[in-house]
């Protein structure tokens, strides 16, 4: 009833073509934005901002980027806890060895490099596909653990192998307080957001999901797979490697490789198939569920424990948040085994046919 | 997009009803590693600070203000533990100290702390740097740090050796945690090694150390002479297995004061008969008039944190010690800041900073024997630098050496050049002597 698109006529082909197509997504779209940039800096407290809203924003945007990879292009990669890794770290070495870099030019350039690294070990995709795929990204990861830990220059001799930033700022506008910070990473969320959404649905977007689709059936109809799985490789370690510098820099401050280790590349993957693959939603609802779910459970329970008078230790509260959300991930796949961003679509179906569901 | 923002409700909701001030109470929070590859070493540290914060509470508190403790999980995860002090720092009218019993969350925290104005105290771990208080102005390696560690251990397997010298040409393994926890030992051995002229054989183990086969094959194909090992959590145990499957002498192994504790050693047992391990200050003290009081004032009323016998072991103990210090500074912080109120993280601070425990006051809260005294300056962020070491004799530790003092000649230089080049990195200044009165 309120949802439909019914009724609403292109008259040009530029209106026919902008990202929302029908009135009601763009409202809500707008409205999102109005919550994510204007309510929540206001509203959210230091530990909602700093604990929840920082890293949720950051590694959506990651998933972001591993979705490209890997839910339109169909290359599956267990390297991109790497491509962060080579993102944070790049970023950190133009940060300090260049005197007066700026921030956002240190955090492209670390994305930079991350595409490099990214299409250097992508060139196996080209051959291998599938599992076999996923085991060769996996050198990246190895690769990039050992370099971060061995070679000192990268982490500018630091005696513990621990590097750190501080005083961000940008153009003048200091990067301390939780809101800015916030702001900031939506910033490069809302820019990467944009940028993913309009790829997706042109051209190369299109390349992208055919290969996935079928490559033989793409090369025959004229698509380059070299092209298409590079390309697919670059713009999603881009974004990855961004994102790993936003972690390093803003959220951790300070990081040792371990930060972006193989769990977080599980995890990254992990958040791209739980939240549905192939879709820009379910990299948000992908990284909400494996940032936010646990933390609220680890809040949740103990508050539920008191409500009925019992005091659950703090090593029963861990345990009982792993195994739940444990559940959970299981439940979510059997029910929708193609992500929450499923429900999201099916959810909007249902509003259009709402209030008659026939 | 909406199930984001019901959770979100829900997360506002339960922490709305988690907090809640209370007045008269100073809040230490707890930053624990129950789960994960380091419970095993880490639950007796959180249960002996609980406790003795019980005991002060059982005392009539510091001056009156009763300490009030909450716990939140990090499993050893920097990305949790920043989360959970996040959670923890504004709680029941802010935070008085941190004690993150992590070096990883603590080279994260070091950079939050500043602004928080929130001290954080890293007994015998953490930046080693970070004992020169002039640019390192919140953290408190109170009473050693790694640095002490490997240069006490050191002089240990030089008296072994028969004299510093006798080390020439010596060649010295080092097993260590390959993370910053395990990287942080390093300086101070290579200078040494320069200083003496043996070699360093260095074994990277990766976390959380469950395979050690191959550095423990490259140990019996090498043999080097001694083997330092710095480790924590189930590396410990499965390091020592190692060596007695290749048939390294555990006599010729020693551990720094993470990596030799009864957790890690009980359930090998004779196998381990003599490894030994440095031991920041205090070792495993069951007679000690502390943990009599706590027996009788915690557990004996049923108020205990953790199991009865483990009460008194070597990580237990070094819990306590991080709960005396946390207490201390506070009471010292009283001492200028009014007696009997709560102090804020910036009052803590001065108080740790101007900590003056001596002896008679350390043995009139029941540390004889335990531990030696302790003051702090606003250069001097660590206060002392005794260690002992204490050999295991296949069921419990037994003490095997003399009291050892790290040589503050080789320590001082290397802590104000790392922690220059940090404040160079940072672009900070040192801190003004009219600073240090305030």
């Amino acid at each position: 009833m309120f949802y439909r698109e019914n009724g609403q006529f292109k008259a040009s082909y530029r209106a026919d073509s902008q990202i929302f197509p029908v009135t009601q997504d763009r409202l809500g779209v707008l409205f999102m934005l109005v919550i994510a940039l204007v309510a929540i800096p206001l509203l959210a407290d230091e530990y909602l901002l700093r604990a929840i809203f920082i890293p949720f924003v950051i590694l959506s945007l990651a998933a972001l980027g591993v979705n490209i990879l890997v839910g339109y292009c169909g290359q599956i990669s267990l390297g991109s806890g790497a491509f962060m890794a080579v993102g944070a770290y790049a970023a950190y070495n133009a940060y300090v060895r260049i005197d007066g870099m700026p921030l956002i030019v240190a955090l492209l350039l670390g994305g930079f490099f991350a595409t490099l690294v990214g299409m250097f070990f992508g060139i196996p995709s080209l051959r291998v596909k599938g599992l076999y795929l996923a085991v060769a990204t996996l050198a990246a990861q190895f690769f990039c653990d050992w370099a971060f830990l061995r070679v000192s220059w990268f982490t500018n001799n630091s005696s513990s192998g621990s590097v750190a930033v501080s005083d961000l700022s940008l153009m003048g506008w200091s990067i301390a307080s939780p809101a800015s910070k916030y702001l900031f990473c939506m910033g490069f969320l809302i820019a990467f957001g944009l940028m993913a959404k309009n790829l997706v649905r042109g051209a190369v977007g299109r390349e992208w999901m055919a290969i996935r689709d079928m490559d033989v059936a793409a090369s025959v109809i004229g698509i380059r797979p070299m092209y298409a799985k590079l390309s697919a490789f670059a713009v999603s370690s881009f974004i990855v490697g961004v994102a790993g510098g936003l972690w390093g820099f803003v959220h951790l401050g300070s990081w040792e490789p371990a930060a972006f280790s193989v769990d977080r590349s599980f995890q990254l993957l992990f958040m791209v198939i739980i939240g549905g693959m192939g879709s820009i939603m379910g990299s948000f609802f992908g990284a909400a569920f494996i940032v936010v779910l646990p933390i609220f459970l680890n809040q949740f329970l103990p508050a539920v424990g008191s409500l009925v008078g019992i005091e659950i230790s703090t090593a029963g509260i861990a345990h009982a948040e792993i195994m739940l959300f444990g559940v959970l991930i299981i439940w979510f796949l059997i029910v929708e085994p193609h992500g929450l961003a499923r429900l999201w679509s099916l959810g909007k179906q249902k509003m259009r046919l709402w209030p008659f569901p026939h | 997009m909406k199930v984001r923002i019901v959770f979100l409700a829900g997360v506002l909701a339960t922490f709305g009803a988690g907090a809640f001030a209370q007045a008269k109470e100073q809040f230490f929070p707890v930053l624990t590693g129950r789960t994960g590859p380091v419970a095993p070493n880490a639950t007796p540290w959180a249960n002996g600070h609980n406790d003795y914060m019980k005991l002060v509470n059982a005392r009539g508190g510091i001056n009156g203000v009763k300490t009030l403790v909450e716990e939140c999980e990090t499993a050893y995860a920097t990305d949790r533990g920043v989360e959970c002090y996040e959670r923890l720092k504004g709680k029941h009218g802010g935070a008085t100290v941190f004690q993150p019993l992590s070096t990883g969350i603590t080279f994260a925290l070091t950079e939050k702390v500043p602004a928080d104005k929130i001290p954080m105290i890293t007994s015998g771990y953490g930046r080693s740097d970070s004992a020169d208080g002039g640019v390192f102005k919140w953290n408190f390696p109170l009473i050693g740090h790694y640095w002490v560690a490997g240069d006490t251990v050191l002089q240990h397997i030089g008296k072994q050796a028969g004299g510093m010298e006798k080390l020439k040409g010596k060649k010295i393994g080092v097993g260590y945690h390959d993370s910053p926890f395990g990287k942080e030992l390093l300086p101070i051995l290579q200078e040494r090694a320069a200083q003496y002229g043996f070699t360093l054989q260095l074994l990277p183990i990766a976390a959380p150390g469950v395979e050690q086969k191959a550095t423990w094959l490259q140990v019996r194909r090498d043999q080097p002479d001694y083997v330092i090992l710095q480790t924590w959590g189930v590396m410990t145990p499965t390091a020592i297995k190692e060596a007695q499957a290749v048939g390294y002498p555990r006599e010729k192994m020693f551990g720094t004061w993470w990596s030799g504790a009864e957790p890690d050693l009980k359930d090998i047992g004779q196998g381990a008969k003599g490894y030994s391990a440095v031991m920041m200050q205090h070792g495993a003290e069951p007679q000690s008039a502390v943990v009599k009081e706590i027996l009788d004032k915690v557990h004996a009323k049923g108020q205990g944190t953790g199991p009865k016998d483990e009460v008194g072991s070597v990580l237990y103990m070094r819990g306590v010690l991080g709960a005396l210090l946390a207490t201390e500074g506070v009471r010292a912080a009283q001492e200028r800041f009014g007696k009997g109120k709560v102090m804020t993280g910036e009052q803590a601070r001065w108080g740790y900073e101007n900590l003056n425990l001596t002896q008679a006051k350390l043995d009139a809260l029941g540390f004889k024997g335990v531990m030696r005294p302790v003051s702090t300056n606003c250069v001097d962020h660590m206060g002392s630098a005794w260690a002992r070491v204490h050999q295991w004799d296949g069921s419990k530790f037994v003490w095997a050496s003399d009291w050892l003092q790290a040589d503050e000649q080789v320590i001082r230089p290397l802590v104000k050049t790392s922690a220059d080049k940090y404040a160079a990195e940072k672009k900070l200044t040192r801190r003004t002597p009219a600073d240090c009165q305030s």
